[in-house]
């Protein structure tokens, strides 16, 4: 059954596709034989995602074709790729968690009787199908209450109903615990006996490796790397991912960085007694937290920043315990944080720069009777944006109207108005153009400069490399090592990240510690 | 702003067509009672205004007036409560009821509208209970109190201007200094807009929010006494009854969006004004009254969709325009 026949299931030939300002993917060739599964890997936005969205009909490539069975496919929709046989199972999970098992799985193909569902019929076949994923429960269940692993299954055995042929998965395991993982990865093995294809997308590189007949690396939309079982390694697929020509995108001047501001000791995202995150930032200093998506990043933001109660260990600033039950409190204790998301949570989009620029700041700066501080908003208004050098700003005119690096400048604004002492940065160049980074580079050095620390989260190693005096490397929750500025480079970041070198090259406990 | 541009122009041309077709329209007892009105309906208008700009609802209002109309004649009359302490009591009351819609809302999370009508059902059937659905009333006394309602300021001949009117105008403009001069306005405006953004600028949004709802309550009571004293004749079952749509529809004319975040005080004003115009147009015009509700109806529909498409005109027009250079 493993031999990758002559004429392969699906074949794609030359997929290009650009999106505005980049090219996600170029001119890319890929097969799949009937009952082979390849995996696709890559670092974030190598263009997996887009490979895959693509294949499932849910864009359209720019240039290339794909053939199925040697028949050119035009795939407008997921229903056609669909009907013909390739079924994308997210990431986030899509199955409607208030129905029944069985009707996820018929969902908008129930067999009628005389226009009612034909109960019967939709259990007996729901059962069939549910015994193919190796999955043991009653198809009137609610997918509600299905543990996480589980539905999972039900995903690939809704596929398998509609007869599909290719599978799709889009890191599957990213939410799953080991003992699930194996489970699914036995069901993957069988669907392959019977001849069902799998394009299997992940950065776990271990699990590759073990499921895995061939493997196919992305790096900026290029295929870089074509792995055939035998000769898959985990250095040989590091070396494909990486290896990006290393332009310094931005110098910086470093300096000795003073004492330590914020210590997170023992902090926890999740409940395992291995993620614990114990680390300090100290004046001055620039610390990347690098690491996959899923990796935990954010999270540990959200908390630092008072958005969410960690599960348990405690933040000192100052060497004072600090509670940061709300960012109301973060903030009090001069901790600030530019999210993730510039316009569901950094900026009041319909309000104008300068309401924007100062909201932060208003429970401080106020007249009498809570009045507004016009004088003091306007003149601080002026200062951020010849600071920042921010573009486009006319009095009442929405942030809606600026560009996305601007946008960015204000809520970055909106913090120095307050001088806090830790700056917290969730991919603070996302989406903004080159000339805008530059600014926002050289603004985030000269906080550091002036005494600001801060923790920078990127999930571009090239900024993390140039900006950082050390990085912090998460792994499904946990730190797993830390580097130094001096040896940072992009393999060893990608290595810490994928789990290649198994054991942490730091101990815990020294985290924070070394001076 | 330009919002407001909008209802003002409804609001002269019923003016004007009116004052046209009957001219007794301009005669200075249909010009009070038409102020008068418009100041009673006005303050409950605003409160509901506040409310709406958090992106909530309040449909308690008409409950709330029912409720404060049997009370506060049943404290002052029946059990003869001086009127300090009867103030003071219907206040407390009120304000416990503002937390309590306020608190439901954002620490258990139950969406507004549920939140708000359970308060319309609850409190109209605590005034029918109270009252034994009996007929309340000042009587003849409290003539002197009775002043904030029917009173008015003699401006000149017969012309004077009513006192709910004046209130309506005081309360607005500080309304307007709350919502667009302090830092507690500004922050009811942003998390109007964006509560995520909001919350993630250090602003307590749980506490904001309930500031509109203590705001919307407060104004409900408040109309309420005014509306007892000016019809010193409440019946329980059907006193108020409808008021929260009215206040409802006075923020939707005058600009606000129940989205959230948008919203102007003057617009409200002008709004409730509107409809009270609208109403006695149709009984000075010898319009059939039955047809009160579809016109008013009528004219909520036309005024916000003609304001729908002047926006996506002018954004069409923008985006031209930025094309263009």
């Amino acid at each position: 059954m493993r031999v990758p026949g002559e004429t392969p299931l699906l074949e794609v030939r030359g997929i290009t596709k650009r999106f505005p300002g980049t090219l996600a993917l170029d001119s890319v060739d890929l097969r799949v034989g009937y009952g082979e599964v390849v995996a696709v890997i890559g670092e974030n936005g190598a263009g997996k995602s887009t490979l895959m969205n693509i294949l499932a009909g849910v864009l359209l490539p720019d240039e290339g074709t794909i053939h199925l069975d040697d028949h050119v496919q035009h795939f407008t929709s997921v229903k056609q790729a669909h009907a013909a046989g390739i079924a994308l199972i997210h990431q986030e999970l899509s199955l409607l968690p208030n129905l029944t098992v069985a009707a996820n799985l018929y969902l908008g193909r129930e067999p009628t009787r005389a226009g009612w569902i034909n109960k019967r019929t939709l259990r007996t076949q729901a059962l069939r199908y549910l015994e193919r994923v190796d999955l043991k429960c009653d198809p009137q269940t609610l997918v509600a209450e299905l543990p996480i692993g589980q539905r999972q299954l039900v995903e690939v055995a809704r596929a398998l109903a509609s007869n599909a042929r290719l599978l799709i998965m889009d890191e599957p395991t990213s939410s799953l615990a080991e003992e699930e993982a194996e489970v699914l990865f036995d069901v993957i093995r069988e669907l392959q006996e019977r001849g069902v294809s799998i394009l299997y997308v992940s950065h776990r590189l271990r699990e590759v490796m073990s499921i895995a007949d061939r493997v196919v690396v992305l790096r900026d939309g290029r295929i870089t790397g074509r792995l055939a079982q035998e000769s898959v390694t985990r250095d040989e697929m590091v070396r494909c991912m990486i290896g990006r020509s290393v332009n310094r995108i931005y110098t910086r001047k470093r300096n000795e960085p003073g004492p330590p501001v914020l210590r997170a000791e023992r902090l926890a995202t999740r409940n395992k007694e291995k993620q614990r995150l114990s680390f300090c930032l100290r004046e001055g200093e620039i610390v990347g937290l690098s690491g996959l998506v899923g990796s935990g990043r954010t999270e540990l933001l959200r908390i630092l920043f008072g958005v969410d109660m960690p599960k348990s260990g405690r933040v000192t600033v100052a060497d004072q315990p600090v509670e940061l039950k709300s960012p109301h409190h973060a903030i009090a204790v001069g901790i600030a944080l530019v999210p993730e998301d510039r316009a569901k949570q950094g900026l009041i989009l319909e309000m104008a720069t300068q309401p924007n620029l100062s909201l932060g700041a208003l429970y401080r700066h106020y007249l009498g009777w809570k009045l507004l501080d016009r004088t003091w908003e306007s003149g601080v208004t002026k200062e951020m944006v010849s600071q920042l050098n921010i573009q486009g700003v006319q009095t009442g005119k929405p942030t809606r109207h600026l560009s996305g690096g601007n946008q960015q400048k204000v809520v970055l604004g909106k913090w120095l108005t307050l001088h806090p002492r830790v700056l917290l940065l969730d991919e603070p160049t996302r989406g903004i153009d080159v000339g805008a980074k530059q600014e926002t580079y050289k603004a985030i050095d000269e906080l550091a400069a002036r005494g600001m620390a801060i923790l920078l989260v990127s999930s571009e190693s090239d900024e993390i490399i140039a900006l950082s005096d050390r990085v912090l490397v998460m792994q499904d929750h946990a730190i797993v090592g830390e580097l130094d500025h001096t040896e940072l480079n992009e393999r060893a970041l990608m290595q810490l990240a994928t789990g290649t070198a198994h054991e942490p090259l730091i101990e815990q406990e020294n985290i924070g510690e070394a001076a | 702003m330009k919002k407001v541009f909008g209802i003002l122009g409804v609001f002269v041309a019923v003016f004007v067509l009116t004052a046209i077709l009957e001219p007794n329209f301009l005669t200075a007892y249909n010009l009070q009672n038409t102020l008068r009105w418009t100041g009673l309906f006005g303050i409950i208008s605003i409160g509901a205004a506040f409310v709406i700009i958090t992106g909530g609802i309040d449909l308690s209002t008409g409950s709330v007036i029912a409720l404060v109309g049997v009370l506060v004649p049943m404290l002052l009359v029946d059990v003869g409560m001086p009127l300090v302490l009867v103030l003071l009591i219907l206040f407390g009351v009120l304000l416990v009821m503002g937390i309590f819609h306020g608190v439901l809302v954002t620490k258990l999370n139950l969406q507004p509208f549920v939140v708000t009508l359970c308060g319309l059902l609850v409190y109209r059937g605590l005034a029918r209970w109270l009252a034994g659905d009996q007929t309340q009333g000042f009587g003849s006394a409290f003539d002197g109190l009775r002043q904030l309602a029917i009173g008015r300021i003699p401006i000149a001949g017969d012309f004077g201007l009513p006192i709910p009117f004046v209130i309506l105008i005081v309360l607005a403009f500080l309304s307007a200094g709350f919502l667009h001069n302090t830092v507690w306005g500004r922050y009811l405006l942003a998390l109007g807009y964006n509560e995520e953004a909001a919350r993630f600028s250090g602003i307590n949004t749980s506490r904001m929010i309930t500031v509109a709802y203590v705001i919307g309550v407060m104004t409900a009571g408040f109309g309420g006494l005014l509306f007892s004293l000016d019809v010193n004749s409440i019946q329980p079952a059907v006193h108020g009854n409808f008021y929260e749509l009215y206040a409802i529809a006075a923020a939707v004319l005058g600009g606000c969006s129940l989205r959230g975040g948008e919203g102007s005080i003057f617009g409200v004003v002008i709004g409730a004004a509107v409809l009270r115009l609208l109403y006695n147009a149709i009984n000075i015009l010898g319009i059939p009254t039955q047809l009160e509700f579809a016109i008013i109806g009528t004219v909520i529909l036309v005024g916000v969709s003609t304001d729908e498409i002047v926006r996506r005109l002018a954004a069409r027009h923008e985006l031209k325009r930025t094309r263009g250079t």
